[in-house]
């Protein structure tokens, strides 16, 4: 069973690496990545503890809804652990 | 994803000019020093808003968001950056006159 996840719904302003469009969103944990240091820390020229990095798998349903076309293709986003709450 | 449409994506190959040469290296260069990495430069592009991608070229967003960073960073301020532009200028408008020394 993979781990299912929810994009965190915060929008805080300022530079962030998760897509607007995935916020609110649930996927499923593809892989783990590794440990990358913040680069929310790092675009401002901050010290920056490692983060681990996930590839997270969303179905187009799921991100587009009644408009998605082939709702059971699926996208792949590179989130970070502070972006996701676990399902 | 999303967003207004941009027409016809422009395929041709085209040359850069010396100065986006300089501005790319100097990327590399800030980067390889530890002064700021692509993160500053990539939010300080996300920063400069729609508004930048109309008006500004590619390397001119870059060597904007350059600046920003080094200002940030406090390696040099803007009084120094004013003077030392104003003093470029005078040497003259070619790569020739400008070149330092």
């Amino acid at each position: 069973m993979a781990d299912r996840v929810r994009v965190k719904t915060m929008m805080p302003p300022g530079h962030v690496r998760t897509p607007t469009y995935l916020r609110g969103k649930e996927g499923v944990i593809e892989r783990t990545l590794g440990r990358f240091k913040n680069p929310e820390q790092l675009a401002y020229g901050l010290p920056a503890d490692e983060k681990p990095l996930y590839r997270v798998r969303f179905t187009m349903g799921e991100v587009w809804g009644d408009q998605a076309e082939c709702p059971t293709d699926t996208l792949d986003a590179e989130i970070y652990a502070h972006w996701l709450e676990r399902l | 994803m999303g967003g207004t449409p941009a027409g016809p994506v422009c395929q041709d190959d085209h040359d850069f000019a010396l100065w986006e040469k300089r501005v790319d290296a100097l990327m590399v260069l800030c980067g390889n020093t530890g002064l700021f990495t692509v993160d500053g430069l990539r939010r300080a592009l996300e920063d400069m808003g729609e508004e930048a991608f109309e008006t500004m070229s590619y390397y001119e967003r870059w060597i904007a968001a350059i600046n920003q960073n080094l200002l940030e960073s406090g390696t040099y301020s803007l009084e120094e950056l004013g003077a030392r532009m104003e003093e470029v200028a005078r040497r003259g408008p070619t790569y020739g006159e400008a070149q330092d020394g």
